[in-house]
Order: structure tokens, then C-alpha cells, then sequence
């Protein structure tokens, strides 16, 4: 099953990185709205992924040391915009949460 | 070049560990580091599947993710036209935001014919993806040895903020992201994760109305 997984989203991503690319010349370019739409995707689906991840537990909205770990890190990515250096501000912040606890 | 590397370096090491710790196996790990070869689908997808979620979440949630390659992929287009079909595949299997970022750069400075637009364009994917595939690798097979005390999973969320926080550019882009977040919390109890599309779609509906009303 987890390969079957892999399959459908690699060859899902394959076919939408490879989609004007292979088709230019034949069709026309990206209709204006949609290329909109798309600039939305990369925002709406991260923060999607991240407020639930770092401020609930057991379904509901709490605010932990994750939390707190997390704003030090968006305040970090903001400041260097840097993969490595968030990377090292979030974990190294929740460490320190955690061993004051 | 470098610091292009030196990021996807710890993004890779965090892609390969996190397969582990959400139950899968190393050769998983590296498997879909492969087959997918997209490091924000893929950490979504891990923490999907860390969560039981159902099968059509994860490959949804995943793909919408990289629907974004549809932009990059129209703006190349024209500079790989008269390209082997099998040419234009390896090179669409190739494209990362990174990829992307690095050749738009070039083609946009100089008018060059189109094997020298190739060969710039495999030279920098290339080392990409060898960089993402060992860095996967080695946390994949690291991930196993690694104290659950040090609370890695939470490197996850950190390299979503890590990718967020720069594609918030202005208030269309900021309200996409406040409006999803908010949303995706206040559905969090819905069945099959489906509070995250759902909370995603308003939001870049929510970002489409804002810069509609600005402009």
C-alpha cells in the first residue's frame, strides 16, 4: 500500500511537472486565473500544514512548547531565510522549553 | 550554488529521518525520496501517514502541493522548445523549486542557443537531486539510531515555517496563509484529515479575493 502510495503521487507530480513542457507549441499557455490561483498554493497549504501540527492537542487549539519553539523559528526564517538556520532555532528553542519544564 | 545545497542538505537528512520515525522502513524512505522527489510533498505525506490518514488524503494533499510545478513547468516551456521528448521528461522528472529558481535566473540574463540552456539546466538539477538523494539516504538509515528524547519530529513543522515565511510576500499571500491556518485548526476534528484541503482551498480562495479587491 505504502508503495502503491508512492506510485500515485510520483507519477501525479511527474505528469504536472512534465504538463506545459510537454504540450507547448500544441496548446496554448496557462489560463491568467489559474496561474493566480497557483501562486496561493505554496502559503495556504504550508500554514495549513503547520498551525495544526504545533498548536493542538487532542484536537483542539493549545498553545505548548512546540508553539512557543515555533514562533522563535517563523521569527528566525524571517530574519536569515535560512532552511538550516530554523532548522537549528526551532529544535534548539523546543530543547530548552522541555528541559525548564 | 553552495547555499542552495546547504539548505536542501538538512531538509533531506529531516525527509529521510522522519520516514523512520512516522513507522516507515529506510528503503521506504529512500523509495519515495525517488519516485516523488519533491521534499515539501514528501514531508506532508509523512506526517499524513503518521497520522493514519487515508490513502486519497495523503496523495491529494501531496499533489496539491505540487501543483506549483504547473507554473514553473509553463514558464519553461518556451525555453526548452525543440527539446527531445525524452530530453523534456527527464528534465520535467528534474524540476525543484530550486532547479526552477536557478535556470529562470540565467535564461532571463542571456539569450543562449538551446543545448547550452540544457546543459545549464542538468548540470544544476543534477547535483540536486544527488545531494536530496544522499542526504535522504543517510537519514534513513541514521533515522533508527536516533533517541525519541530529541523530539525530531518536530522538525517537520520547521521546515514548513522554513519554506512558509519567504512565499509571504504581501497581503494576498499573508491572507491565504492566516485564513488556511486558521481554518485547518478550527476543522482539525473532521474525518480523514479532510480539514486540511478543505482549510488550503479557502485559503487561496481567500488570497485570489485579496488581491482582486487591491488591484
Amino acid at each position: 500500500m505504502v508503495w502503491l502510495l508512492f506510485l500515485v503521487i510520483g507519477a501525479g507530480t511527474f505528469l504536472l511537472r512534465f504538463s506545459v513542457i510537454a504540450l507547448w507549441g500544441r496548446l496554448g499557455t496557462v489560463p491568467d486565473g489559474v496561474e493566480r490561483g497557483l501562486r496561493f498554493i505554496p502559503p495556504a497549504v504550508l500554514s495549513a500544514l503547520v498551525l495544526p501540527a504545533v498548536a493542538t492537542s487532542n484536537g483542539h487549539f493549545e498553545v505548548g512548547p512546540r508553539t512557543v519553539a515555533s514562533l522563535v523559528a517563523v521569527l528566525v526564517a524571517w530574519k536569515t531565510r535560512s532552511v538550516f538556520f530554523t532548522i537549528v532555532a526551532g529544535m534548539a528553542a523546543l530543547w530548552v522549553i522541555q528541559a525548564l519544564q | 550554488m553552495a547555499p542552495i545545497l546547504l539548505g536542501i542538505v538538512p531538509f533531506g537528512l529531516i525527509a529521510g529521518i522522519s520516514a523512520v520515525s512516522v513507522g516507515l522502513t529506510p528503503v521506504h524512505g529512500v523509495g519515495m525520496s525517488i519516485l516523488v522527489f519533491a521534499g515539501a510533498a514528501q514531508l506532508a505525506a509523512l506526517q499524513l501517514i503518521g497520522g493514519d490518514a487515508p490513502f486519497l488524503v495523503v496523495a491529494a494533499t501531496a499533489l496539491i502541493i505540487n501543483a506549483r510545478f504547473v507554473m514553473y513547468s509553463a514558464s519553461l516551456a518556451p525555453h526548452f522548445h525543440g527539446a527531445s521528448t525524452g530530453r523534456k521528461a527527464l528534465l520535467a522528472y528534474l524540476l525543484t523549486d530550486q532547479a526552477y529558481a536557478f535556470s529562470i535566473r540565467r535564461y532571463a540574463e542571456r539569450g543562449e542557443p538551446i543545448s547550452a540552456r540544457l546543459s545549464y539546466y542538468f548540470g544544476a538539477a543534477i547535483t540536486l537531486w544527488v545531494t536530496w538523494q544522499t542526504a535522504t539516504a543517510v537519514g534513513a538509515f541514521l533515522g533508527a539510531s536516533i533517541p525519541e528524547a530529541w523530539s525530531l519530529d518536530f522538525a517537520i513543522p520547521l521546515v514548513f515555517i522554513a519554506l512558509l515565511v519567504p512565499a509571504i510576500r504581501d497581503r494576498a499571500d499573508g491572507a491565504a496563509a492566516g485564513v488556511a491556518a486558521v481554518l485547518a485548526v478550527m476543522l482539525i476534528g473532521l474525518p480523514y484529515n479532510l480539514g486540511l484541503p478543505l482549510a488550503a482551498a479557502v485559503g487561496i480562495v481567500a488570497g485570489i479575493t485579496v488581491e482582486r479587491v487591491r488591484s
